[in-house]
């Protein structure tokens, strides 16, 4: 692709990686060229360190009963829905915490410790007192795409599903927002909904138009 | 990994015995799952499941293929299955891109799944990059095929009958040694895995591909399903131009973007 300076360069495929680049099998040169690298780690440091990037997520749930019944689960995704529940929804009389999530990304990285601050990154979950079918989850913290199936399975995997009813609430740029006019005579922010068709009860607001789409954590 | 959609009274899952599997590969330009598009949405095929995969990136919206306020509300995800069996037609669309490392465990599953389904046949839609065309490619039709060795036997006439152009293979050391040939398909995605994984397991797959750029890959989504249309007569081709034939569905509006603001003029 040439660009308006005359340069030629090589424009990213909207198809991603090309396979064959990701998927090259390592040659007999490749494996004596990674031991050397890591006799030459060892003999320097003085004892083995691997630096394993560990991209496993943990969720480590402080309540005793396990599995968690659940009739409501209730997930919010990002910084502001985050802070929205902090805003509107939690308190510590009516809420109790009951996990956390564990994980670390280039992004970012999250502990085991239920005390956080606001600006933090982290991924809690909350008890209602009152119900403790109500589950509450805020995840400030980015989940990679390829951990995002893991969060889900370990996170669902932990629940005793009783007629579960599950709300994802979550915040996208206006800009990403596909529609006829310009984004910039928009009245914002504003509200967009998706739902199952086992969902019968009324929605809030307008469903999502094509073509927009959710992705990451939200859509999984 | 395929999910049947839950049509309700207890429905068993569809049978695909026999059927052509038509998929696209996430390819440059995203050409095969346009075809893909235009075949779904002409044929205004029934979705039928999904696959349940941690292999592509999580996406979800409401039904791409919607013509009415009434089908509109129905949620779809990055890969869904279509079914025709009066054409005896299965689709599979991939909508997003694949994880890294996933490539290989999603191939693996995918050929599992199709002998497992007993499909016939395979056919995926890819594409190319044409900047790596050579000389001799530059020249001529754009478009490309490929066989397994199982189909070649059965169809390999047809292609010869159509005047199709079968994909070259190039020098696996270009200037050094010209004789050891290898199959390379550039920005084909998946589709080289695909294939050489369906010569060793006996699978009939055929592979359609296009040379093409990034860009506005409308026109080259419309020439690679007509190439297909040759050979599978999805629709009726008898007017010289079947371009108008295909319809174009209601997700492809706002390709490149939303409406300028007025300020800007």
């Amino acid at each position: 692709m040439a660009t308006f300076f005359g340069e030629v360069v090589v424009a990213p495929s909207r198809a991603g990686l090309d396979e064959e680049e990701e998927a090259r099998e390592e040659t007999p040169e490749d494996r004596e060229i990674r031991r050397e690298i890591e006799k030459k780690r060892y003999r320097r440091r003085g004892r083995l360190r691997l630096e394993i990037r560990a991209r496993e997520v943990d969720v480590l749930w402080t309540c005793a009963e396990q599995p968690l019944v659940c009739s409501r689960f209730i997930v919010a995704i990002g910084r502001n829905a985050a802070a929205f529940l902090s805003s509107f929804i939690l308190d510590s009389v009516c809420w109790e915490v009951v996990g956390v999530v564990k994980l670390w990304n280039e992004w970012c990285r999250t502990s085991s410790t239920t005390n956080v601050l606001p600006t933090d990154s982290f991924c809690l979950f909350y008890r209602l007192i009152a119900d403790p079918t109500v589950l509450l989850c805020q995840c400030s913290c980015y989940v990679a795409e390829d951990q995002q199936f893991q969060w889900l399975e370990k996170v669902f995997g932990s629940m005793q599903k009783k007629g579960l009813q599950v709300t994802i609430l979550s915040t996208c740029p206006v800009a990403d927002y596909k529609t006829q006019e310009s984004t910039l005579t928009l009245v914002s922010p504003f509200l967009r909904a998706l739902k199952t068709k086992e969902f019968q009860e009324q929605v809030c607001c307008p469903l999502l138009e094509q073509p927009n789409i959710v992705r990451d954590l939200p859509a999984a | 990994m395929f999910v049947p959609c839950d049509r309700g009274g207890g429905s068993a899952a569809p049978d695909f015995k026999g059927f052509t599997l038509l998929m696209p590969a996430v390819s440059v330009g995203n050409v095969g799952q346009l075809a893909i598009d235009l075949v779904i949405s002409t044929l205004d095929m029934t979705k039928v499941g999904y696959f349940y995969t941690d292999c592509l990136v999580p996406m979800v919206g409401n039904n791409p293929y919607a013509t009415a306020e009434e089908n509109s509300m129905e949620l779809s995800i990055n890969a869904e299955v279509y079914s025709l069996p009066s054409k005896k037609l299965v689709v599979l669309q991939i909508r997003s891109p694949f994880i890294k490392n996933k490539y290989r465990p999603f191939c693996e599953t995918l050929l599992s799944w199709v002998k497992s389904s007993k499909c016939a046949r395979v056919v995926l839609l890819s594409s190319s990059h044409a900047y790596q065309r050579d000389d001799e490619q530059l020249l001529g039709t754009p478009l490309r095929y490929l066989l397994t060795p199982d189909l070649e036997k059965a169809v390999g006439g047809r292609m010869k009958e159509l005047n199709w152009k079968e994909m070259e293979k190039v020098a696996a050391y270009p200037g050094i040694n010209n004789t050891d040939k290898v199959l390379h398909i550039p920005g084909g995605g998946i589709t080289k895995l695909l294939f050489t994984e369906s010569c060793s397991e006996g699978i009939q797959m055929a592979v359609l591909l296009k040379f093409c750029s990034e860009g506005d890959n409308i026109p080259d989504a419309f020439v690679l399903v007509n190439y297909l249309n040759e050979w599978l007569q999805l629709i009726k081709s008898e007017v010289s131009t079947v371009w108008s034939k295909w319809k174009i569905p209601s997700s492809w509006r706002l390709l490149f973007g939303n409406g300028l603001p007025p300020a800007l003029f």
